[in-house]
């Protein structure tokens, strides 16, 4: 098939900033994006620039945005983005800085794994033969574990996007999906010793409160690592560890409170109780919306289900059966 | 064309004018709602996070609610569509789990099947009423309004989960029904990305930086307005915008409108009705245009 590739290319070392290149070839029907990137490279202009590997989808290195999100090139086949005649539009990752052409410096990535220390810390003797674990806990830590570190998730994650936005540096950033991932990878593993530590760390500011739920990162995974699943999992390791001082957790009991009382969300209670009632620091830049809100008629009493005892029964069956 | 409805806990919240558009909206349509009354919220992903099956039950129970009328359900908000979305899926791909829920909803004499079809108004719009349909009763199309389209992450992510396999086209809608009506669809990068309302308390500052960085994007990209059929984006698009133009050190000023209220502009019913006043920023620009008073 006929199939245009719209390049975005940069060379740190010309002036000029990055620009877009387009370059026209037949593809056979087989051909993924890094088949037609390679051949590019090879046959018509040896100045671009990629990174790959295995060409399997288990190095990891290829990771770029195609048609805007983020994908792995040797996994991408160009038929099923395009038909006939098309265009394709291939990118470097986006929220890392770029090397040459679609090469993105990880260092951001690999900082962010470090820092949720990626190692399992035992404590006590060790055992005379090896460590046994059980087959469920490690079942469900083999999800998290497909991770090949390929970026794909940082690179479209909104929250680090917003952040490098405005201007805050990097290596402030939030911890971002796949570093979070990892991390649950080692609080859920049943021979480290470290998990209140862990938790207790990750319910920081930057950690796994700060994740807006945009599902951005369960969407480009190739591996179906789901870090946000992950990060959700984290947030309910660490309130039932017992580390509950934030607004997160705040705003999660709201919530479930609220639904218990009135079958239904009360936005009216919901930034006070989660900020906490006294919390003046925090309540006051809120105030203005709420006045806003007020004025326009936005802020009224808590609609309530018909008959909302029975959501009540179930909200504290469900309950019970969790505390047990 | 019939439907169990569920208005979502904002409409009938902080967000009365979209509760008061779909109703106008969906009559002129022909799109009969009975509501369900007694449903609860979806728990809006929040609930999931820390005692999932809760969630999973308030929702089935929803969804038995609906099947016990025999109507499809519909909502008006991306973010119960997603949350609805994903426990159907989870429900139609494990039937041990949803004998499970089952059980618990027999207390109740409810039972769920797990062959409900669920639909955001916008799909509705589109598939149901049918484009075609849609544009034959516009009557007051809304030429030389550029529309910004922004979807809210729940309608689009998984895709795995919300029938995109069989649907490719539901990522295009709201450009289709803007174009449809008469006005003109404004790409932008921002249109499929998170509005930041679920960290407006976490974060603070990322939230609104958000909320920001979309809204300004849109407007220099010609934008005259935005629309959404999500009341949570709206709520970080609209009534934290003052706010979000002060993280930006820019003002905004960009009126965001509720899809139905945009379908009724062009539907011809009255801007009052469907309370374009009841925004935080004016719609006037939107309505001068138009040349509807308010
Ligand atoms: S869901 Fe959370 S971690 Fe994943 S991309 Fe969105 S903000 Fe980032
Ligand atoms: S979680 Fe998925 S997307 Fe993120 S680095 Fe690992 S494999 Fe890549
Ligand atoms: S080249 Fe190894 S993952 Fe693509």
């Amino acid at each position: 098939m006929q199939v245009s590739l719209r390049v975005r290319r940069f060379d740190p070392e010309s002036n000029q900033g990055p620009y877009y290149q387009t370059y026209s070839m037949d593809a056979p029907d087989y051909y993924t994006v890094l088949d037609a990137l390679i051949h590019i490279r090879e046959e018509t202009d040896g100045t671009l620039g990629l990174r790959c590997s295995c060409r399997s989808a288990i190095c990891g290195s290829c990771a770029m945005r195609i048609d805007g999100h983020a994908k792995l090139a040797c996994k991408t086949k160009i038929i099923d983005l395009t038909a006939d005649g098309g265009e394709v539009t291939v990118e470097p990752v986006g929220n890392m800085p770029v090397v040459k052409d679609l090469i993105a410096d990880m260092k951001p990535f690999w900082d962010k794994i470090r820092a949720v220390d990626p190692w399992l810390q035992p404590e006590g003797p060790e055992p005379e033969r090896e460590y046994v674990v059980p087959n469920e806990a490690m079942q469900d830590l083999a999800g998290a574990m497909n991770c090949i570190m390929c970026g794909a998730c940082v690179s479209d994650c909104t929250v680090l996007e917003a952040e490098l936005n405005r201007g805050v540096p990097v290596e402030k950033t939030w911890l971002a999906p796949a570093a979070l991932a990892k991390a649950y990878r080692f609080v859920g593993d049943p021979r480290d010793d470290h998990q209140y530590d862990r938790l207790e760390k990750l319910s920081d500011s930057g950690g796994i409160w700060d994740c807006t739920h945009c599902f951005e990162c369960i969407e480009v995974c190739p591996k179906g690592v789901a870090p946000m699943d992950r990060i959700m999992a984290l947030r309910d390791k660490a309130v039932s560890a017992g580390i509950t001082n934030n607004n997160g957790t705040r705003h999660a009991k709201a919530f479930h409170d609220s639904i218990k009382a009135y079958g239904r969300l009360d936005e009216v209670t919901l930034v006070p109780k989660s900020v906490g009632f006294f919390n003046i620091r925090e309540l006051l830049p809120q105030m203005p919306t709420g006045l806003r809100m007020l004025k326009a008629g936005k802020l009224r009493l808590p609609h309530k289900a018909e008959n909302k005892k029975k959501i009540k029964q179930i909200v504290d069956s469900l309950d019970k059966e969790q505390m047990e | 064309m019939r439907y169990a409805f569920w208005p979502g806990c904002v409409s009938r919240g902080a967000c009365p004018e979209l509760f008061e558009a779909v109703v106008r909206v969906s009559d002129r349509l022909g799109i009969e709602m009975i509501e369900l009354k007694e449903a609860s919220c979806t728990g809006a992903g929040v609930l999931s996070e820390q005692n999932p099956e809760l969630a999973d039950t308030l929702n089935g129970r929803t969804f038995a609610m609906a099947e016990k009328l025999g109507l499809p359900l519909m909502n008006i908000c991306s973010t119960c569509q997603g949350v609805q979305g994903r426990i159907n899926y989870k429900f139609q791909n494990d039937a041990t789990y949803l004998s499970r829920i089952n059980e618990r909803l027999a207390e109740e004499g409810l039972h769920y099947s797990g062959n409900l079809e669920i639909k955001n108004f916008l799909w509705v719009l589109v598939e149901d009423v049918g484009l075609d349909k849609l544009r034959s009763m516009v009557v007051r199309p809304l030429r030389g309004l550029n529309i910004a389209p922004f979807y809210g992450c729940y309608i689009l992510r998984p895709s795995k989960e919300l029938g995109y396999a069989e649907h490719p086209e539901r990522g295009k809608y709201l450009e289709k029904v803007i174009e449809v009506l008469g006005a003109e669809p404004v790409d932008f990068y921002g249109k499929s990305k998170c509005c930041g309302f679920p960290i407006v308390t976490m974060n603070r500052r990322n939230s609104l930086a958000m909320a920001g960085d979309h809204l300004l994007e849109a407007k220099s990209k010609g934008a005259d307005a935005m629309v959404t059929p999500c009341p949570l984006c709206h709520l970080n698009l609209d009534a934290q915008q003052p706010d979000a133009a002060g993280i930006k050190g820019q003002p905004i000023g960009l009126p965001i409108l509720h899809l139905p209220q945009l379908v009724g502009l062009a539907l011809g019913i009255d801007p009052e009705a469907m309370r374009l006043n009841n925004h935080i920023v004016s719609t006037e620009a939107v309505t001068e245009k138009l040349k509807v008073k308010v």
